[in-house]
């Protein structure tokens, strides 16, 4: 069973390489080139040095004289080996290292390629740190093996040559390259094969002890707060240990494997040095080839690990080349439609019997209706739950309808181009992103036609300018990654001016103001009620001043609408409406203090 | 470098015990690689040219001997990784376990200030990097200059000469590798920056998507993602271009080598100064010096980066913890309901303007005390001066007429429990999450909790009630009802003085509503402050504390301030009036 997923392993393994080598044929074959070349200079590098003894050496010691003209020979052909051999490591490590470093970026561009590509309703499903690994640590687990690959292949062509020459100098002497090529290839294998596993459990493990130190210093006040600080040593302890067990079974292993490796070779070149002198005596081969074959030995022994390498990470590439490929085949996009911008002024937003569920469960939404008419103000209310930041989704196509349309100013928006949409609507959504750039780079998106000016006058309705103009460089400040340098209230603000400058003609607030102080949302309100953009907009809202300023209420209870109306008509008519809004209230008389 | 390197070891005593023994078996192991040029230059020089042709007895012992010593070192090899391995994990599981307690020692100032995921690399990634450098690097640097020694002298042994044009070959080329180096951690160096700017890049495409999308800006993203990648691959190459050049100058110089040695040995040998198993031993230990001269070159910049990581983990093993326990020269707060006495407490942030100045107020033990002011009016710094996360610059607070600073914290701890803004939960159960402040609690006990915060609906209500998993930061659950589960956790924890920094995120009304029955009867009989965002928990409040620029400056039970016209209270409570009717 075992054995059978790990040559199912190797199968898919090789799959991924012989992919990979399709798409950068040149540089592999740079690599490859290279390798063999190497191979076969260290082949003939063994057989010059043993014809050096054999034939300058020994008879020079002998008749004590040697001719300057063979030295000076010697002397160019090591030179020259040498310098082809750094060709040969020029080739095989650059075209290895580009071959992996380029596959790495294209794979990487087409993986983020997709995250954007996808709607929002798929990222939702998958968790934050997973996409970042798919994007970063599974490409590059997935490409592992391309580094010692052309080693591999070219130790592999090194290894026939070898064999062959062998047999050329004598059979008796090949036997034991024979026998020790392929115990050095089984040794390896073992090695990568029982090492592999034990690597994968440590880095699960080292995942883990990630995940709770990084939960514990994120929930650092409440430990600290709670005094819980030798609780949750003691908890981190446990998975420290474990890790600790499983490093220490990795390096059992190597203590097993790395010595007998060293010594295989040691012993294939005794071997030559006790059968070889007995061919001598036999005058089957000379000194010449004898010293040949027990250099030859010596410095085969390293690139062979190159193979124990290659396999060794076929494992952990196939597992990242899979989630790789996932991501790559995920499906579910919202595809752009072809129509263009359908008009100018306030848009009109109907929901004609939408209905909405996530993938998996029970509907989100039931048979929704009602209208955003052009240049009015809409509210959603509900309790927690019953669809609203749903339909905010739904209005600026963040998700499409699992029945029913969607559509502004009569056109559906699944058939609206990118463009005409991003123009067409803005949405504010609850929790607020800010890009690592400037406070200009956030508000404009550097989108065409919003120019300083209009970037001003956004962050001034967004009531941001104060602040904004007190920031060291003002439009120029950066804000940091996630905009760390910004509350939270200043965060939403920027949002809400990126919103605001790129003068929707539908503009769509989740709950966008909860962060700011009230005092600073009823000024914000108001100066969006007043401003002359000529949006219509859909608001989705806790706060009774937000709710007061909409001409109009949408309440949905568990995914359908109930009622539509004005704030007074829905309080006259609708009990649930009425307790929803005045629970603030209802719970101050009970609580009053007495004066 | 090696300072770093020596007060590490210092820190880790794990790793001393046995380090003598584990060296011998370095060094034994490491003998085994000279065993073969030696026994090829006996057996050419005893054996095969002995006198009257090849002597196979002579070789034959020759080559046993050098299988036994084979066999030793080949055990020795394995038991030194065995030990080094021991060793070398117990000892950096100690210091990860260690550098994990001492951050969470540290003062909240000093852990807010490095970002979480920085604080995570110090128990992980760094620590990884030391192991790496212990196991790989550092052997390998131990045992590769080893091998250069004794390869120095069985060469030295059979020609000095020979040795010293060794020496002339390689001598350049250590000194051009060594200028490489150099730039090689410059170059490295900007990788290491490119893949952060990559990482910032992506991680922007996946938690901006939304935006991304609702913009339609997604264009603009990939321009700036294709710009990462390619700038990271292209300083990826320039990496490996150097690196391979850097590795060249030593076949270079082996070539250089190589054929000098047989020029020089031919010359020597033809004077009778050398034999032909010297010689030819000479082309064995050549390849033999190599080796350990082109690992240094790699290894020596692995080594680099693990003791940047080692540093890093003794920089935060260095900061002291400011707000420290005082631990058995400490006292324990007085039994009861407990008091509260700002006496001349000032503070600022190190290196920041003064954020609360003059505080000097006494709030009676088992009163309900809302504090009140603008967002950076100085009132949340009141809360973590009162739970000692931080220590005030000037005067001092008291907890029951005991000064704060010299209260154990296993005292503090259980009688002040502070209810932090985001209510964190960790990933698991609501049971668990509550069991975090007392982990003995049974099932029954904790849902007496619930029924007597009046939240028993409430957990009903929940799939699989208090075994219903929480999720990552609590995010299965909404704001509101995160804050309602880590009330529960600070009812069981039954505190004496309860400090809750009320939330400002907007919560749903119905949750709110349970919220605050559950405030309630969790104050109820307690010394309780309230940063309040929501004036609702000011009128409810027996005394209500303004804080505005730092100072307080109104004090007394709602009614009673909201009479003073034109007062900040005043201006901030018709302002909350009007956003909620």
């Amino acid at each position: 069973m075992t054995t059978r997923a790990s040559q199912d392993v190797l199968g898919r393994g090789l799959r991924v390489l012989r992919q990979a080598i399709r798409m950068e044929p040149r540089l592999f074959t740079i690599g490859v080139a290279g390798s063999s070349m190497f191979g076969l200079l260290v082949i003939a590098n063994s057989y010059v040095v043993g014809a050096v003894i054999g034939r300058v050496v020994v008879p020079a010691f002998s008749e004590h004289r040697a001719g300057a003209r063979e030295l000076a020979l010697i002397a160019v052909t090591f030179i020259g080996i040498s310098l082809l051999r750094v060709a040969s490591i020029y080739g095989r490590r650059l075209g290895a290292g580009f071959m992996q470093f380029r596959l790495q970026a294209r794979y990487r561009s087409a993986v983020t390629r997709r995250y954007l590509a996808l709607p929002p309703a798929w990222h939702q499903r998958h968790a934050t740190g997973t996409l970042l690994s798919n994007a970063n640590s599974d490409v590059e687990a997935a490409f592992a093996p391309i580094a010692p690959l052309p080693f591999a292949v070219g130790t592999v062509v090194m290894i026939l040559a070898a064999v062959v020459s062998l047999f050329v100098v004598d059979w008796v002497l090949a036997l034991i390259g024979v026998l020790l090529f392929p115990a050095l290839f089984l040794l390896n294998l073992a090695y990568s094969r029982s090492m592999s596993p034990r690597q994968i459990r440590a880095q699960q493990l080292r995942g883990k002890v990630s995940a709770v130190a990084h939960e514990s210093f994120d929930g650092a006040l409440v430990v600290k707060t709670m005094g819980r600080e030798a609780d949750e040593s003691r908890r981190f302890r446990v998975h420290v240990s474990e890790l600790r067990d499983a490093l220490i079974s990795v390096g059992r292993l190597r203590g097993l494997f790395d010595p007998l490796l060293d010594a295989l070779p040691s012993i294939g070149t005794l071997a030559v040095l006790l059968i070889g002198a007995w061919r001598l005596q036999q005058g089957a081969i000379t000194v010449s080839e004898l010293v040949s074959v027990a250099f030859l030995f010596t410095v085969l022994a390293f690139p062979v690990r190159a193979i124990g390498w290659l396999i060794g990470e076929l494992p952990r590439s196939v597992a990242g080349w899979e989630r790789v490929q996932a991501v790559l085949g995920a499906s579910g996009d919202l595809a752009y439609g072809e129509a263009g911008n359908p008009g100018t002024g306030p848009a009109t937003l109907h929901f004609d019997q939408v209905s909405f569920a996530y993938a998996g469960s029970a509907d989100v939404l039931h048979d929704i209706t009602f209208t955003v008419p052009a240049g009015q103000t809409v509210a959603l209310v509900g309790a927690t739950g019953s669809g609203k930041s749903t339909i905010a989704s739904l209005a600026v196509r963040l998700v499409d309808p699992a029945s029913g349309h969607v559509s502004v100013d009569g056109v559906p928006l699944p058939d609206l181009s990118g463009a005409a949409l991003a123009r067409t609507s803005a949405l504010v959504p609850q929790v607020p992103f800010v890009f690592d750039d400037t406070v200009r780079g956030n508000v404009t998106l550097d989108r065409e036609d919003i120019d300083d000016d209009a970037a001003h006058q956004a962050l001034r309705l967004a009531e941001a300018e104060g602040f904004v103009s007190k920031l060291p460089d003002g439009l120029d400040t950066a804000v940091g990654e996630r905009g760390t340098s910004l509350s939270g209230g200043q965060r939403q603000r920027i949002t809400l001016a990126r919103a605001l400058a790129g003068r929707p003609r539908l503009l769509v607030l989740d709950d966008a103001t909860s962060a700011v102080d009230p005092r600073v949302e009823a000024a914000i309100l108001a100066s969006l009620r007043g401003h002359d953009a000529g949006a219509s907009i859909l608001v989705v809202a806790y706060r009774r001043a937000t709710i007061a300023l909409a001409d109009s209420v949408v309440y949905l209870e568990d995914g359908k609408v109930v009622a539509t109306g004005t704030h007074a008509e829905l309080m006259a008519s609708e009990p649930g409406y009425l307790g929803l809004v005045t629970a603030y209230e209802k719970k101050e008389l009970v609580e009053e203090v007495p004066s | 470098m090696l300072a770093t390197v020596k007060r590490g070891v210092a820190l880790s005593p794990e790793l001393r015990p046995g380090l003598a023994g584990t060296l011998v078996l370095a060094f034994v192991s490491m003998a085994g690689r000279v065993a073969v040029p030696i026994a090829i230059q006996q057996g050419i020089d005893r054996g095969i040219r002995a006198p009257g042709g090849p002597h196979l007895g002579t070789i034959t012992v020759i080559v046993l001997l050098t299988l036994a010593l084979l066999a030793v070192s080949t055990l020795a090899g394995y038991w030194m990784t065995r030990r080094l391995f021991t060793v070398s994990e117990t000892a950096l599981a100690a210091l990860r376990t260690r550098t994990f307690r001492h951050i969470h020692d540290l003062s909240m100032l000093h852990q807010q200030s490095e970002r979480r995921g920085s604080l995570t690399s110090r128990v992980t990634g760094d620590v990884d990097q030391i192991t790496q450098f212990l196991q790989t690097g550092g052997v390998m640097l131990l045992m590769t200059s080893g091998q250069l020694v004794v390869t120095t002298i069985v060469m030295l042994v059979y020609s000095w000469q020979l040795t010293l044009v060794v020496f002339a070959a390689f001598v350049p080329a250590v000194i051009v590798i060594r200028l490489f180096q150099k730039r090689l951690a410059g170059v490295y160096r900007i990788v290491r920056e490119r893949t952060g700017v990559m990482l910032g890049a992506v991680a922007e495409s996946v938690v901006g998507a939304t935006v991304i999308r609702a913009y339609g800006v997604a264009g603009r993203t990939e321009k700036r993602l294709d710009t990462a990648i390619v700038d990271l691959r292209s300083a990826q190459q320039r990496a490996l271009r150097t690196s391979v050049t850097s590795f060249s100058t030593g076949e270079i110089a082996a070539g250089l080598a190589l054929s000098a040695v047989v020029v020089v040995g031919v010359l020597l040998g033809v004077d009778g100064g050398l034999t032909v198993g010297k010689l030819t031993a000479f082309l064995f230990l050549v390849t033999l010096f190599i080796q350990p001269v082109q690992i240094a070159t790699e290894v020596l910049n692995e080594a680099q980066n693990a003791v940047a990581g080692w540093r890093r983990v003794l920089d935060v093993l260095d900061i002291d913890p400011d707000v420290a326990d005082p631990d058995q020269n400490g006292v324990g707060l007085p039994p009861g309901p407990l008091s509260v006495r700002f006496a001349d407490v000032s503070y600022r942030y190190p290196g920041g303007p003064v954020v609360l100045s003059d505080v000097d107020l006494e709030i009676a033990a088992r009163t309900k005390v809302a504090v009140v002011g603008e967002t950076g009016s100085g009132k949340t710094t009141f809360a973590k001066l009162l739970t000692r996360l931080m220590d005030p610059a000037g005067g001092e607070v008291l907890l029951g007429g005991t000064p704060l600073t010299t209260v154990r914290f296993d005292s503090l701890r259980s009688r002040v429990v502070m209810v932090p803004q985001d209510g964190f939960l960790f990933d698991a159960t609501v049971a668990e999450n509550i069991r975090f402040a007392r982990p003995e609690l049974s099932d029954d006990e904790l849902e007496l909790a619930f029924v007597e915060l009046g939240l028993g609906d409430w957990l009903a209500g929940l799939p699989q009630r208090l075994d219903t998993p929480v999720g990552e930061r609590g995010e299965a659950l909404s704001v509101g009802e995160r804050q309602l589960v880590a009330l529960v956790r600070a009812y069981v924890a039954d505190p004496d003085l309860l400090v809750l920094d009320e939330a400002t995120s907007a919560v749903d009304p119905a949750t709110e509503v349970r919220l605050q029955h559950a405030l309630d009867a969790v104050t109820r009989g307690r010394t309780t402050v309230a940063i309040a965002h929501r004036l609702s928990t000011a009128e409810s409040a027996d005394e209500v504390i303004v804080v505005d620029a730092g100072r307080v400056v109104q004090r007394g039970p709602h009614a009673v301030l909201l009479a003073q016209e034109g007062s900040i209270y005043a201006s901030l409570y018709a302002s909350w009036l009007e956003q909620t009717r």
